[in-house]
């Protein structure tokens, strides 16, 4: 009887969310491209900037920051000590606006400080002088430190006035922090290019809130673009078992995590019965069954034929690239892109409008359309 | 044969004791390992260690684990790069070093080690994890 309502209320339910149905994605027969790797052997590249001189900046995880200049692969020094542990490590890397004349790059990491038994989220702002890190300076440091291994984000963007954006999940807590703007996790945060928090964030007069939090109620974020036309904040979200998210990223609104969400728990216990609230986003998109999404960019060049505009999303999960076509903010199409590659971390558009996606066990692999 | 009986006596009683020390052990370091694989494992290797089809190889029920002790110790303690062949098919998925303790490495694979039907005898200490080079 417990089985048969609840299969009812599944059924029942499912019949009214903005999403009809689980868009199946196309593995194309003709495939119009080509791929190259373009920095070979990295373990696991996080994050990656493209410098003014066509060089490659690259994270990888477990604490190294590399440049990568005309075929060689040199360790940038004094980069900050990582609390490597589980998802935790070396992050996200960008440049900042003004790079050329600023010399400024920012990078996401977990840290410890001190006890090496725990960790959150950092941001930190630096220079490169004589292959180095110099004016290291912490921006933000995401409270408490904690032993969960998983859940640190952490993908950076700048806006077109010059505010940064980065994301810190919810560090395993996720009935503590999410829902919680007292407290660091679950958050996209917005600062200043010196880490100085905007006035007009939404909880900037909120008695004992993180004034540097944009919006609340995620999980675990680990691919943020800004749309081309548009210029809004898009981001990609890991959720539980089923429930992956795509959302536009709006001030001060709550995303439900853990509140509502189309996952269940990874020991297949039902997490929560809501899919909706007042008061709470829908995803843009949702995945059943997850994909594990990480990396996110809109293809904004005409190197490729048919697909400007389109939305692309990494699958660390099935190890392909996904190119997804969107007709009013709905998705009408999803296409799959370099199948079996890897586990795909990262998917940026290069300064010469291509694709460049970072593979673990791999590299950094170029999208080459076919002449 | 009195004596005989007697020693035969004092001879069991120390070994159950000493074997019923040992499975406290291992039973307490099974519990701490589910929290380390609920951590850790369960997003790719799943709750009942069957893996990720094509993706992630099973930790149930596998023949690697079984035949293979050390290095399954080895990429829990230092992660696993490159090819394995698991249940006859092949996987090639990074899985990076976890960042474990050699308790906590220990502890997991005793938990892998007595779960899913999987029963692979002794127990895995942290002293055993430490000796184990990259």
């Amino acid at each position: 009887m417990k089985i048969f309502t609840l299969l009812f209320i599944v059924l029942f339910s499912s019949c009214s969310y903005a999403q009809e149905e689980d868009k199946v994605i196309v593995t194309p027969e003709n495939i119009n491209y080509t791929s190259e790797i373009v920095v070979p052997d990295l373990q696991i590249p996080w994050g990656m900037a493209f410098l003014p001189d066509a060089s490659i900046l690259i994270t990888e995880i477990k604490g190294k920051l590399l440049l990568y200049k005309n075929g060689i692969k040199t360790e940038i020094k004094n980069v900050p000590t990582v609390y490597a542990r589980g998802q935790g490590g070396l992050l996200d890397i960008a440049l900042h606006p003004k790079f050329t004349e600023t010399g400024w790059i920012y990078l996401t990491y977990s840290s410890s400080d001190g006890d090496e038994k725990v960790g959150n989220t950092t941001l930190m702002r630096a220079k490169i002088k004589d292959g180095a890190l110099i004016d290291k300076q912490v921006l933000y440091k995401g409270l408490p430190n904690t032993n969960k291994p998983y859940h640190f984000g952490s993908r950076i963007v700048f806006d077109d006035e010059g505010y940064l954006y980065f994301t810190i999940g919810d560090r395993g807590e996720h009935f503590v922090n999410p829902q919680d703007v007292t407290k660091d996790g679950g958050k996209v945060y917005r600062l200043k290019d010196d880490g100085s928090i905007p006035e007009d964030n939404p909880f900037f007069n909120t008695a004992d809130a993180k004034k540097a939090i944009f919006s609340f109620g995620h999980r675990n974020q680990q691919g943020m673009t800004i749309h081309p036309d548009t210029r809004q904040i898009w981001t990609n979200e890991h959720g539980p078992q089923g429930g992956d998210e795509i959302n536009i990223i709006v001030k001060g609104k709550n995303y439900g995590w853990p509140t509502i969400s189309y996952g269940i728990n990874y020991d297949n216990t039902i997490l929560t019965d809501k899919k909706e609230m007042e008061g709470m986003e829908q995803p843009l998109y949702y995945y059943i069954p997850s994909i594990a999404p990480s990396g996110m960019a809109f293809i904004d060049s005409d190197k490729y034929p048919g697909w400007k505009g389109s939305l692309l999303i990494g699958s660390l999960k099935f190890q392909y690239l996904e190119r997804l076509e969107l007709k009013d903010n709905k998705v009408v199409y999803r296409e799959k892109l370099l199948a079996d590659i890897g586990r795909l971390r990262n998917v940026k558009i290069g300064p010469d409008g291509l694709i460049y996606v970072a593979v673990e066990n791999k590299g950094i692999v170029r999208i080459v359309p076919k002449k | 044969m009195k004596y005989f009986i007697f020693c035969l006596g004092i001879y069991g009683s120390i070994a159950s004791t000493s074997n019923s020390v040992q499975n406290g052990e291992l039973s307490k370091s099974i519990e701490r390992g589910k929290d380390v694989y609920t951590d850790f494992c369960i997003t790719c290797h799943k709750v009942n260690g069957e893996g990720t089809p094509k993706v992630f190889p099973p930790v149930a029920k596998s023949d690697y684990l079984k035949k293979f002790q050390t290095e399954s110790i080895r990429g829990v303690k230092y992660g696993q790069l490159g090819k394995i062949r698991v249940n006859d098919i092949d996987y090639n998925a990074a899985m990076p070093d976890p960042g474990l303790t050699n308790e906590e490495v220990a502890d997991v694979m005793n938990y892998i080690n007595n779960s899913w039907g999987n029963k692979i005898s002794g127990i895995v200490t942290a002293e055993m994890v430490k000796k184990i080079a990259k």
